[in-house]
């Protein structure tokens, strides 16, 4: 799978324990005849880790992702979390969509205490109104809660909606994008945010993106696909800056612009080379 | 903050109103009955051969001019409530009993139409199954079915109840179907990661998704009730407000008939107002 020389990552140390997910073979087709969307797709995400997957649009990402978290099934393969093989949705798996997908009818408090209720059944209508207050707080939102999602910002919703993917407390965090329909500024904020948050609950993170800085602000290990139809994983990179690194700081960090150049050559370059067989 | 448009239209329908009034005043204005003949009006000969008594001016009882109709009206609003009997009954008595056929046939409707929308909207098994049926049912005017309910149900309230039943019952069907199977996957999806169990999924995401279009089919079918109520009472009513316009015409009570019609549409617009006011209770912004 790692089939890569240019760039010599520092090997992580993550196999020594048993990886949460494990990726294998997995192949997605529509219809009978036609090349597959993508195949032969295998990874394993560690405890912890925080895996960003980048491609260019068709390749499949978002299958990926759904195949993940159990909308979608695969045509081959198997997804395997803790064990026991993924074939439906689950409360274990946080979902933050593209875009932002709150229910329109209710305000942002109500649609983060909706997953709560969904999470802690038993809670009290008081107790789950607080539990949604607490993760609305943890991203930064305190004086819009009793507002509808057509009042707040795209930045906003989209703090709702990581708010409401983190207070059920899943075993892993998927994320479709989720910032790509945010400006810059918003963007590195939230970004900002979801690290630490990230940090402090040890969270396990698959992220889909195709901002490569966002991947190497965020991520331990990138992901990355060859062009579809009949895409590949073609490379999984370790990011070899440290773990503290911020969006101020980490260009000047040895090995950042070896890590984007390597990124970005891929992407302009060998990820159409990929598909074609010559690599 | 009254804004110059809505003044202006304001002042618009004052002067359509007066000209309305105007014109009816003018076509209803009596004129002096005339002989045929050529006989002057004054001829006592003449009047006496009419059934009129000699040296009276004789207005003839035509269609109502304005100033009679709010005489009368005001003389039927005054003990809208009374009741001597069933052809003597207040014009408030009436339209209650109107209304409460149709609260009860529509009421029927739409306890039955909601859910079974939702099975259409949500299998589409279903809806191909059911989709025949509908098409050729939803067309049949309301009354046709006045020969058949009177056969079967041999009872004139129940047939009138039956009508609005059926008459109200396709619009919110086909919206509930449409407004259900047209919720955005994406919430359904939120719903499905969250592992929400079907019941909340019905109560708390796809009937606050669909309410605005359920609730516009409720107002079709509303108005189609108010509609039919009045033909359906007009056949086989002891009662109601079709029933009144009825009797009045036979009595030749045109005065009466004017205040009811007019009722009817005042009526009709409450009630539509009513669902309008709910629908935006429930319409959300995306």
């Amino acid at each position: 799978m790692p089939n890569d020389n240019a760039l010599a990552p520092t090997t992580m140390a993550h196999d020594t324990s048993r990886p949460l997910v494990e990726v294998s073979m997995l192949e997605k087709r529509y219809g009978n005849s036609g090349p597959p969307v993508f195949s032969d797709v295998s990874f394993t995400i560690q405890p912890g880790e925080f895996v960003c997957l980048i491609g260019h649009s068709g390749c499949g990402k978002s299958s990926i992702l759904n195949i993940l978290a159990g909308l979608e099934q695969p045509s081959g393969g198997t997804v395997i979390m803790d064990g026991c093989e993924i074939n439906g949705p689950g409360l274990e798996r946080g979902v933050v969509f593209q875009g932002h997908v709150l229910l329109p009818w209710l305000s942002a408090v109500q649609n983060v205490a909706f997953a709560v209720r969904s999470r802690f059944p038993t809670l009290s209508r008081t107790e789950i109104k607080e539990k949604a207050e607490y993760y609305l707080h943890l991203v930064g939102l305190r004086n819009a809660l009793d507002k509808k999602p057509a009042e707040l910002s795209g930045g906003m919703r989209q703090r709702v909606g990581i708010a409401r993917a983190f207070c059920t407390q899943p075993r892993m965090l998927l994320m479709d994008e989720p910032f790509g329909a945010l400006d810059a500024l918003t963007r590195g904020l939230i970004q900002e945010e979801l690290l630490q948050i990230c940090a402090r609950t040890q969270q396990t993170v698959f992220m889909i993106t195709h901002d490569v800085d966002e991947a190497i602000l965020l991520a331990d290990r990138v992901l990355l696909m060859s062009n579809g139809p009949d895409a590949r994983l073609a490379e999984s990179i370790d990011n070899p800056l440290p773990r503290t690194r911020t969006r101020e700081s980490m260009h000047h960090e040895t090995g950042f612009y070896d890590l984007r150049n390597h990124l970005v050559d891929f992407l302009v370059r060998r990820s159409a080379l990929v598909s074609k067989g010559e690599n | 903050m009254i804004s110059v448009e809505s003044r202006r239209a304001f002042f618009l329908f004052l002067a359509l109103f007066a000209g309305l009034l105007l014109v009816w005043q003018l076509s209803t204005a009596s004129a002096p009955e005339r002989s045929p003949y050529g006989i002057p009006q004054g001829n006592a000969e003449y009047q006496m051969l009419m059934g009129h008594a000699p040296g009276t001016t004789q207005t003839r009882e035509g269609f109502p001019g304005p100033a009679r109709f709010v005489a009368s009206a005001l003389q039927a609003l005054h003990a809208p409530f009374h009741n001597n009997g069933p052809s003597d009954r207040g014009i408030g008595w009436q339209v209650g009993a109107s209304l409460l056929r149709v609260a009860i046939g529509y009421g029927l409707a739409v306890v039955v139409a909601v859910p079974l929308g939702f099975l259409i909207g949500l299998r589409p098994v279903i809806r191909r199954a059911v989709d025949p049926f509908i098409q050729i049912l939803r067309p049949i005017s309301p009354l046709a079915w006045m020969p058949l309910a009177l056969y079967t149900i041999r009872n004139a309230e129940g047939c009138g109840i039956f009508v609005i039943f059926i008459c109200s019952l396709w619009p919110i069907v086909l919206n509930t179907a449409f407004g259900v199977g047209s919720v955005r996957r994406e919430w359904l999806n939120v719903a499905r990661t969250l592992e929400v169990g079907w019941a909340r999924r019905v109560l708390f995401v796809l009937l606050p998704a669909a309410a605005p279009t359920i609730i516009t089919g409720m107002r079709i079918g509303l108005g189609i009730a108010w509609l039919a109520i009045v033909a359906a009472e007009m056949l086989v009513g002891s009662s109601g407000i079709g029933y009144f316009v009825w009797n009045q015409w036979n009595n030749l009570s045109l005065s009466n008939v004017l205040l009811a019609v007019l009722l009817i549409g005042f009526t009709g617009m409450v009630l539509d107002g009513a669902l309008a006011a709910l629908q935006r209770s429930v319409t959300y912004a995306e």
